[in-house]
This record gives structure tokens, C-alpha cells and sequence, in this order.
């Protein structure tokens, strides 16, 4: 019998079959623990779970389990453990068996540019799709010139992009101080001698140079402008700062999701945000346009990811169906949003701290600190 | 400082990423005997929750984790299928709850801990004296025939057969605890 030969398949080609719908039969070898807490999800994925050490002796529980004829995709933290379980598969005389490269790690850290719109100065607004971690990051570009807002720490993924683009970039901007993922944006800024903006609530503990976002103080990318909401929108942090762009966009960051709302506890101050979350959700959202489309900077569920991955809404729409905004009881509302919440992120104190730049963990230590989905939100959707 | 923890077998797994840890893991385990405790030396993270979940499903007895300088050193003790099962033979028996009530009243109690030093490196009751049961033969000589002896293991089995070993020898005052450390929920003295 001749050997089938295993293909290895890249973070970005399963993001590709993910969000066009592809189906996929994916065999997590990862321990049962890691395969709960998150794993590859996608309406037409079907997936199971086998550790890889319960293969070891050989794979006849996985084969009984995947389709015949069906190509399978082996996945596993890193790579090792899922080529040594795809190779078998193969020996064992399956066709189209591939293993994911780099692994849940590198699935975590990919990251899908969706076009949101073209901006009616002729420039143009992306949103990246962090898939795998449920991280929304957001690009304006015009004539030229860049802003990156709520970066992730992937660096060479926007500057790959901004190259194709040929655009430079000029600012980046944190909606908030993150508590689930390490922002690139400072670093980013500095490499290209652009302008790192952050809240100043937020930055009471950073250790390094930023600008202040300010109401009224619009930032300029090329003939676009961000404006920096005048509404200054806290709840999720004391900081929490929106912004419109173009009069259509409203970039809400961990504030107000598409299927839920920001959770006040990751700072520490759940009970003492709570009624700022409540005041701009209920009162200084209300008063925007209900045409604006909403743009947060996470999703829960990849139930949420639109056409080509865009996770976006409208926030009329959001006023009829997330639930997080249709507590009419006050107290009800302290109690969703500081009682029973998911658990929080993994490391999200140690993130925080980094994101202060009061820690500098390596590359390695700072994947580890972000693995796992990032469950921002009240609801775990 | 590096304790050393008497194992053995150690297996020397740094700088290999998953599968290999778990696989050696695997293979050293089925050339050990019943009772016997391995140690991984690992530099892999992921290595600790694989391990700890693979002795889970494999049944042996995951005893402890000690991280150092990047190396993680895992203390697996290969499983007997019987330990949990086999009856208890040796007629005095007292409860955990006994020994709780005991201490807690400030009685001194000569606690033998039979399990392997790994074992009792990760947690033992204060103050009890180590001697795994593999060793008693060539070290029973230590004790005092006329001094009482509670001794305790993991389930109660290495104790019944550790209590009827000593009885033979003359011990008098023995009694076994079951079930043991499994189930101990009180204090404990720790080596790591």
C-alpha cells in the first residue's frame, strides 16, 4: 500500500474555508481541558476531540470516528502532536489528510482582513477578524496614510497589510486599556514614528509617552476623520472611549457588543462601573443615530461573524435584539453584569500589566498569557 | 537549592515539544514496576496539562509537579489496578476523622507514611515519619516495637500490608488509616 502523503494547511487557509463556509472535519488531538475552554468553530466545521495520548498506540479510535472519503484536518497546540496523529492517519490508508500549521497557536494569532466599506473621501475601513481569539481590530486608510485601532500584537500581519495597501501609518488608537490581548499599538507607533493614542482614565499606571484621546480632538488619516466620540463612553473601563467615522461607523470597543455587552469587572471595579456602563448604554448610545453600524472590538460566538467574516450591526437593530440592552430594571441590570460572568480571561492581570508596560514578557511568554477565547462580554454567548 | 526526591527513573525530556514527552512518558512507565514513581524532565509547557491528563485517563497516579528554572519535573507513580480494590486484612483500623480529632487535641501521634518519598515530598500529615513501604524490610529497625504507629499510605492497602509486615516482626500497637492521604483534607507538611 503506498503512503498518502499528509499536506499541512495554514491558519490563514482554514480562516479562508471557515468564513466561506467550506465544510471540515477537524480531529483535535489537544487534551480534553484546552478542547472546552476553545477550540476551531465555524458553522460548517465538525469537530472532534481525541488527545493525541490516547492515539499513541495507534488511531483506530479516531478512524471509526472521521468520514470516510472526507478530508480531515488534524489540529493540536502547536504542530508536533498533530503531524505524529495525521501521519498515522495517512499509514492508515486515508487520502487528504493535513495537519494546521503552527497549531492553535498560530490559529489564535491570525488575523483576516474584511473590508467594512469604502468612506465617502475616498479612503477606506477595514476590520480584522482575529478568528481564532475573537479580537476585532479596525484600519482606516486614505490617501495615502493609516490608522490602526485596538491593535493586536501581531505586528507583521498590519504592516503586510499597509505595505499592500501602500499606506503609512500615522496613528494608532487603543479604545481602552485591553485586559484580553496584549495591544500592538504602542509598538507599532514607534516603529513608524506614528502616534500611539490612548484614554487618560485608562493611563493613570503606563510607563511610556502616549497622546491623550480627548472629546473634540478629532484624528485626522488622510482627508478621513476619526472623530473621537464626544461621548465619552465608560463602563467596561473608566477610560472606555468610542469613535465615529465617516458619520456611519461607530467603533464601540468593549463596550457594546453584537450579541452582548462589555463586562466592568476585568479592572477590578465592577461595582463601581456599573453605572457608568449603564449611562452609556442606556442614555449616551441612546441619543446616537440608530443608522450608525456598530463596530465592537471583540465577537463571543462565530454565530456572529457575517458575510466574509465582518462582525458588525446596526445600532437600532442592537437597541431590538442584544440582550444587554434591554434590561429595563436597574438592579437587574447590576446583577447581569457583575454576577454569574463567565470567567475571566486567562492572565488578563498579567495582560494589563503589559499593556501598561509595567511587565515585558517575550514573544513566547505573551502567547501564552493570550491563549483562550477572550470573553469580554457578560454573556458567553 | 535542587531537592533531589528519591525516584525510580527519571527520563530526560527537555527541549522536545508534544508528542515526545508523553510518548517517553509512556514507554518508561511500561518498564516500570507496579508502585514504582518515574520523574519527567520537561521544558514543553504544554507538558503539564497533557501529562497530568494522560495519568488521569491512564490511571496512574499523577503525585506532583516542581518547576524550576524553565524545567518542569513531574512525579508519576505507575498505577496498581488492585491498590484501590484489594480488602483491607489487618484488623486495627482507625479513621482519618480519628486522627484529625487526635491532633487537634494536641495529642502526639507517631504517624508512619509509607508511600514513596515523592509521595510524601508533595504532602504528608506534619510531623509524620517517612519509610516507604518498598524500603521496610532493610529499615524497620528505626522504629520502636513498643511505641504505637498510625500508618497511613495513599488508599490503605501499602499500610494494611506495611502493618502486617510489623506485626510479624512483633509490633503491637499498630493501626492502619484508612483510607489514607487521598482523602486527607487536614494539614500539610511539604517538601516542594
Amino acid at each position: 500500500m503506498s503512503t498518502n502523503k499528509i499536506r499541512k494547511m495554514s491558519a490563514k487557509e482554514v480562516a479562508q474555508v471557515v468564513l466561506g463556509g467550506e465544510e471540515l472535519f477537524i480531529l483535535d488531538v489537544r487534551n480534553e481541558t484546552d478542547f472546552i475552554d476553545w477550540k476551531i468553530e465555524g458553522r460548517s466545521v465538525q469537530i472532534i476531540n481525541i488527545p493525541y495520548f490516547d492515539l499513541i498506540d495507534g488511531v483506530d479510535p479516531a478512524l471509526v470516528q472521521i468520514p470516510d472519503g472526507k478530508p480531515v484536518l488534524v489540529v493540536c497546540a502547536k504542530e508536533g502532536s498533530s503531524m505524529f496523529v495525521a501521519e498515522q492517519i495517512a499509514e492508515a490508508g486515508r487520502s487528504n489528510v493535513s495537519y494546521l500549521e503552527g497549531g492553535m497557536k498560530s490559529w489564535s494569532e491570525y488575523l483576516e482582513p474584511v473590508k467594512v466599506a469604502d468612506l465617502s473621501g475616498g479612503g477606506e475601513l477595514y476590520q480584522f477578524v482575529r478568528i481564532g481569539k475573537g479580537c476585532l481590530s479596525y484600519a482606516v486608510l486614505s490617501k495615502g496614510e493609516a490608522a490602526i485601532i485596538d491593535t493586536n500584537r501581531m505586528m507583521d500581519q498590519y504592516e503586510n497589510f499597509l505595505q499592500a495597501k501602500g499606506a503609512k501609518l500615522v496613528h494608532t488608537i487603543d479604545t481602552h486599556l485591553h485586559a484580553d490581548h496584549i495591544s500592538g499599538g504602542r509598538a507599532l507607533a514607534e516603529k513608524y514614528g506614528a502616534t500611539y493614542h490612548l484614554p487618560e482614565k485608562d493611563a493613570g499606571e503606563v510607563t511610556f509617552h502616549y497622546e491623550k484621546l480627548e472629546e473634540g480632538k478629532d484624528i485626522h488619516v488622510g482627508s478621513e476623520r476619526i472623530i473621537v466620540q464626544p461621548i465619552y463612553s465608560p463602563g467596561h473601563t473608566i477610560g472606555s472611549t468610542s469613535f465615529i467615522i465617516d458619520n456611519k461607523f461607530l467603533l464601540s470597543g468593549d463596550i457594546l457588543f453584537i450579541k452582548s455587552i462589555g463586562r466592568p469587572d476585568l479592572a477590578g471595579l465592577a461595582e463601581d462601573w456599573v453605572g457608568d456602563l449603564r449611562e452609556t448604554l442606556y442614555s449616551r448610545y441612546k441619543n446616537l443615530s440608530e443608522e450608525l453600524i456598530v463596530l465592537p472590538a471583540h465577537f463571543g460566538k462565530t454565530t456572529e461573524l457575517g458575510e466574509k467574516g465582518l462582525v458588525s450591526g446596526r445600532l437600532g437593530d442592537l437597541y431590538k435584539q442584544n440582550p444587554g440592552l434591554n434590561i429595563t430594571n436597574e438592579d437587574d441590570f447590576r446583577k447581569t453584569v457583575t454576577e454569574n460572568l463567565p470567567p475571566q480571561p486567562n492572565a488578563y492581570q498579567e495582560i494589563r500589566q503589559t499593556n501598561m508596560g509595567k511587565i515585558n514578557p517575550d514573544e513566547e511568554e505573551q502567547r501564552e498569557m493570550e491563549i483562550g477565547p477572550n470573553r469580554c462580554a457578560v454573556h458567553d454567548n | 537549592m535542587t531537592t533531589t526526591l528519591k525516584v525510580n527513573r527519571t527520563i530526560e525530556c527537555e527541549g522536545l515539544a508534544c508528542p515526545l514527552p508523553v510518548v517517553k512518558t509512556k514507554k518508561a512507565m511500561e518498564e516500570l514496576n507496579t508502585g514504582e514513581v518515574l520523574e519527567v524532565k520537561a521544558t514543553d509547557k504544554g507538558s503539564v496539562a497533557d501529562l497530568q491528563s494522560w495519568s488521569k485517563r491512564t490511571g496512574h497516579q499523577y503525585i506532583g509537579l516542581k518547576e524550576e528554572g524553565g524545567v518542569f519535573r513531574h512525579y508519576i507513580r505507575k498505577a496498581d489496578p488492585t491498590e484501590t480494590k484489594e480488602d483491607v486484612k489487618f484488623q486495627h483500623t482507625t479513621s482519618l476523622e480519628e486522627i484529625r480529632n487526635k491532633l487537634a487535641a494536641g495529642e502526639k501521634l507517631n504517624i508512619l507514611d509509607v508511600r514513596e518519598p515523592a509521595e510524601y515530598a508533595f504532602g504528608r500529615i506534619p510531623g509524620a515519619l517517612s519509610i516507604p513501604a518498598g524500603e521496610l524490610e532493610s529499615r524497620y529497625q528505626e522504629l520502636d516495637p513498643d511505641k504505637e504507629y498510625h500508618v497511613i499510605c495513599r488508599t490503605g492497602s501499602r499500610s494494611d500490608m506495611t502493618c502486617r509486615t510489623l506485626a510479624d516482626k512483633g509490633f503491637s500497637k499498630l493501626k492502619n488509616v484508612i483510607p489514607g492521604m487521598a482523602e486527607w483534607d487536614g494539614d500539610l507538611e511539604k517538601d516542594i
